[in-house]
Parts: structure tokens; C-alpha cells; sequence
């Protein structure tokens, strides 16, 4: 069954009839990203109201790979399990050479995490559940408003906005700026992205068809069935195909997308006509960010702030994680209890992490599709040796998936298992009752295994069982151990053991990190 | 000694990105050349004939 796109209802909004009052914070754009900001500061009790030009979720199925990472971050927002029932799990990807398997990869070969290393899921479903969560947390969702301008005063912002029945004036003291790679909000604030653009372009087609290929992702250089280019398939709920084609850069992008272009290149791919065309697309690779990504009180977040040249899955999971790094600190700002120079931190990190998604994307695209020359010649030679040497197997790059960067936080460690070191992630593991990472998030955590938890004000205490996921993931040979675990579930610091003193200090340096 | 063509670079991906960087902005002839230069700084730093004779298989097979 194609996807059902059905409205949001547009109701006009107050400001049309009498001045609102100032809002503490607007959200430009109801994609996934936007939606997700609402959600993630209503869980810290802020309100917001949330603007978008359009009134109907994404057309086509734009991002599908969901990492773990992000599906920990829907999970906080309500939306996890949800996904994942929906979604198909994958965590095996597999690289071909003409014809013969080259590299594979295992993404999760671990148990005792909650969330699976990837799901693939259109990104309609996805926003469809946001909305859905949005309108139960009573958000202020309006559709068909229009931000046609952005005024930035020192402490708030004033946008002007169109809608069906007119403009009107709406005052915030923050923007957060969720409207996707073409970002006009970025052009009204007049600025740029800085970085590389690519000479390639692929086509993006779903197909519909009754299949049985498996939920792994399978990648080609140079397949018969597409001569000398590049090809991925990749399994989606709804018996939905995603396939990306490599066109090159001489081709006509209007032209390829014509149906009577796209069928017979697929028809080739899948060796039957059995098949329905549900969506087709084609881009450009893009490895670009703004320098910044705070602007007074304009906030940008996800494909606004940086945009990535895809088969990393690195554009919506690397907005969500700056969702995930923006949420408790932007909360604290709004309440009061923190001052708007920790918003530095936000900016900081995610121009970290934005900066290892677009490092990790611009070396994918370099082996995808190499310049004329030494470029060309090394990634032939790796294609070549793969099926002769191991060690040129790694070297085969058809896109390195999205995993959280670890922050480079100057923050008390000790010497304890590398994964669960200051600035990564918490790793999930089961506990008593349910899942440690189901027990982070929204306030700062002391997990004390093994000893008590020292009573820190400010922050929540946290001793379960120590079982053996525990023990390799955080004691490693360690007796006991005690960690301070940020809103966002990032590892503040760590130690043997700890003093309540020595954890508030480490608490101050996180709000100000 | 035998060759090792298991994986033996730590961060692959980073020394791949260096090999690509090293060659910019040089022409055909030049990036012939460095690659010539680097064979032979690689091949006198491995010195063990068994090695080499390996190497120089391996890069020959399948042409």
C-alpha cells in the first residue's frame, strides 16, 4: 500500500487577530528534526511553538536509516518502539565488485542493548509519530505558517509569518531552526555554508514490489546491471525498495527522473518488471556547514546547520543528535537556572560531531566517486586487491555508518572500559525492571554500581544490580564505580570512586562544557 | 617471513584520505612518479626478499 497522506488540519492562528504574547521558543520546521526539538524541550517542561510552511509529513521517504543512536533518542521522545515495530532491522551491510562479494560489515554484534544498530523506516512514518506525540504533549503545532522574515533583537527574536488568512508578527526569545538543507531562515540570516560540493549526482528511486531479498544493505561498485557506476539497494517496510543509481555529473537531472528513464535502469537492477514506482529524486553531494551554528538567539539544528553527502546516514542522525545536545541545555536557559553563554557547548560538540559526519562523508564520496586520475587509480586498485587481500577489504568504502561521536570532554576519568568514557554515549544495558538507558535522560544521573551514590543535589541517584552487561560495560575490572551521566545520556565523567563534592564540581564543568 | 595482507593499518580510512592528499595538485607524470618513489621507500624498509616476492605477486595477479 503507497503511503496514505493525509493534512494537518491549518487553524488560524492567534496572532492574526491581537499581538501574542512573546513565545519562549519558535521552531522553524516540522520535519523530523523540528518536531523532535518540540518534543525534546517539552519533556523538560518548556513550551514552544512549532512553524511550518507545509501541512502534510515528508513526500517520499527522503531519510530511512535510523541508528541506534537515534532510535535511543526517539525512545526518550516516545516514539521508539513504535518505530522499530514499524521498521525492518538491519545491521549487516554488504559490499559487491562487479559481482562478487568484497566487504561486509556487522553493525551490532553484540547483545543487551535495547535498540538494534539500524532500522530502516521512511522518514514520513517517522514524522507521522512526532506529530502524533507532539499533539498528545499539547504542542503548539501551527501548519501553513510561513516565517517570511527573521528579526534578531540581543534577547529575542521577532519573525514574520504568512498564512492562509494573512501575516503576523510573533516574538520569541529563542529561534531553533529546523528547516532542512535548503534553509531559508540561513538565507535570511544571510549566511553560509562553507565546505566541498561534489560533481556527482544520484537517482533515488522507491520501488514497490514483492521481493525476498534480505534486510541487509547491499552496495555495488561498477555492477553489470549499471554500467560502470555505483548502486545500493536497501529494504523498507511496505515492501518498499530504496535504490540509489550513480548518474554522474554530465547527465540532465530532469531528464533521468522521467519515469521512462528511471523503470528501465531499475528493471535492470531488480532483472523484472514487477515493480511499481512510488518516488524518485536526485541530489547532488554536498559536504558543507554553516561556521557557526548559534546566531544570537537563532538556533540551527539538523540539515540547517550542515548537510552531508549521504550513504552514511549521517544527515538525520546527526540532527537528532544535535537535537539530543541542544535540549537540556536550551531547557536550563529558558527556566533560568543557566546562563545563555552554555549554549557555546551546544555550538562546540555538534560542530564536532557535524565536522566527523562530514569528514567520514567526504572520504565515502571520494572512493564513490573518485576525481580522473590518482583518485581513480587507488580506488581501483583497492577494488581490485579486496578479493585478493584482507587487508584491502576495509578499505572498500561505500559509506561508513552513522555512529556517535565521542565528545572531547576535559572531564575526571579513570581507568575503566573505553566505550562508557567521558563524552560517548552511555552504553545501554539491561537492569532490573528494564533497559539503564530508559533510566537516563532529562536530569543529570550519578550511577553508582557497587557502592552507594553519594546524595548530590541537582542530580538523581541510580545503583542497580550489578549483572555481567553492567559489569563489562561500565567496571570492566573494576569493584565499584560511579558515573555522572548528562540530560542527554553522555558520559560528564567517571571514577572509581567519588566524593558528593568532587561529582558537583564535575557537574558545574558539564553545564559549562 | 611470509606477507601480511591482513588488515594492519589502524584508521584506514585516514591513510587512504593521506595517500589521495599527498598526490594533489600534481599532473599524471608526477603522481606516476611518487608513486614510483614511494614502491621503492616501502620495499627497502620491508627488505625481506620472501616478503617482496610475495608483494610483487600479489600485485600482479588478475591483470
Amino acid at each position: 500500500m503507497p503511503y496514505d497522506y493525509r493534512p494537518f488540519p491549518y487553524t488560524a492562528p492567534p496572532g492574526l487577530t491581537a499581538p501574542e504574547p512573546r513565545h519562549k521558543v519558535a521552531i522553524i520546521g516540522a520535519g523530523p528534526i523540528g518536531l523532535a526539538m518540540a518534543i525534546e524541550l517539552a519533556n523538560h517542561g518548556v513550551a514552544s511553538v512549532v512553524l511550518d510552511d507545509n501541512n502534510v509529513v515528508s513526500v517520499g521517504s527522503r531519510a530511512i536509516c535510523w541508528s541506534k543512536r537515534s532510535l535511543e533518542i526517539l525512545d526518550r521522545l516516545g516514539v521508539g518502539d513504535q518505530s522499530v515495530t514499524k521498521g525492518v532491522t538491519w545491521k549487516v551491510g554488504r559490499t559487491f565488485h562487479r559481482d562478487r562479494e568484497v566487504f561486509n560489515f556487522d553493525l551490532l554484534p553484540e547483545d543487551g542493548h535495547k535498540m538494534p544498530a539500524f532500522v530502516n523506516l521512511q522518514q514520513y512514518y517517522v514524522e507521522e509519530y512526532l506529530v502524533e506525540r507532539a499533539q498528545a504533549l499539547g504542542i503548539d503545532l501551527r501548519w501553513k505558517n510561513k516565517v517570511v522574515a527573521v528579526d534578531r533583537h540581543a534577547d529575542h527574536a521577532v519573525l514574520s509569518v504568512e498564512t492562509p488568512d494573512g501575516s503576523y508578527r510573533l516574538e520569541a526569545d529563542w529561534v531553533s531552526s529546523c528547516d532542512g538543507a535548503r534553509s531559508p531562515v540561513r538565507g535570511m540570516l544571510g549566511l553560509e555554508f562553507e565546505g566541498e560540493l561534489f560533481e556527482e549526482r544520484f537517482l533515488i528511486a522507491d520501488i514497490q514490489m514483492e521481493a525476498d531479498f534480505p534486510s541487509e544493505r547491499w552496495f555495488w561498485f561498477e555492477p553489470g546491471f549499471h554500467n560502470g557506476q555505483s548502486a545500493l539497494l536497501h529494504k523498507q517496510p511496505d515492501n518498499i525498495y530504496r535504490i540509489d543509481l550513480q548518474l554522474g555529473w554530465d547527465t540532465d537531472p530532469e531528464v533521468e527522473k522521467q519515469p521512462e528513464r528511471v523503470i528501465p535502469r531499475i528493471e535492470k537492477v531488480v532483472g523484472h518488471k514487477n515493480f511499481t514506482l512510488d518516488w524518485t529524486s536526485i541530489y547532488t553531494f554536498q559536504c558543507r556547514r554553516l561556521r557557526s551554528f548559534v546566531h544570537g538567539p537563532v538556533l540551527f539544528v539538523g540539515d540547517s546547520a550542515h548537510i552531508v553527502s549521504p550513504f552514511g546516514a549521517r544527515g538525520g542522525n546527526g540532527g537528532l543528535q544535535d537535537v539530543d545536545a541542544l535540549g537540556w541545555r536550551l531547557a536550563a536557559v529558558v527556566k533560568g537556572a543557566q546562563s545563555p553563554d552554555i549554549l557555546a557547548g551546544y555550538d562546540r560538540e555538534r560542530v564536532f560531531g557535524a565536522d566527523e559526519n562530514l569528514l567520514n562523508s567526504s572520504r565515502s564520496t571520494r572512493f564513490m566517486s573518485p576525481e580522473a586520475g590518482v583518485e581513480r587509480l587507488f580506488r581501483d586498485a583497492v577494488l581490485h586487491l579486496a578479493s585478493r587481500a584482507d587487508f584491502a577489504r576495509p578499505m572498500v568504502n561505500s559509506g561508513r555508518l552513522s555512529r556517535p561521536c565521542v565528545y572531547p570532554l576535559n572531564a575526571p576519568d579513570a581507568d575503566l572500559p573505553k566505550p562508557a568514557r567521558p563524552g560517548a554515549v552511555a552504553p545501554d544495558a539491561p537492569i532490573d525492571g528494564g533497559w539503564l538507558l530508559n533510566a537516563l535522560g532529562r536530569d543529570f544521573v550519578v550511577l553508582a554500581l557497587g557502592q552507594d551514590a553519594p546524595a548530590v543535589p541537582g542530580a538523581r541517584s541510580l545503583t542497580p544490580n550489578v549483572n555481567d552487561h553492567l559489569k563489562r560495560r561500565y567496571l570492566g575490572g573494576a569493584a565499584k564505580t560511579i558515573y555522572l551521566i548528562r540530560p542527554d545520556q553522555i558520559v560528564a565523567a567517571r571514577w572509581v570512586t567519588a566524593s558528593a563534592d568532587e561529582i558537583s564540581a564535575a557537574m558545574a564543568a558539564a553545564w559549562g562544557a | 617471513m611470509a606477507l601480511n595482507t591482513k588488515p594492519n593499518i589502524a584508521d584506514a580510512d585516514g591513510f587512504y584520505a593521506k595517500l589521495l592528499a599527498i598526490h594533489r595538485g600534481l599532473n599524471e607524470a608526477q603522481s606516476h612518479a611518487l608513486n614510483a618513489r614511494l614502491v621503492l621507500i616501502l620495499s627497502n624498509h620491508i627488505g625481506d626478499a620472501e616478503v617482496l616476492d610475495a608483494a610483487l605477486a600479489l600485485a600482479r595477479d588478475g591483470v
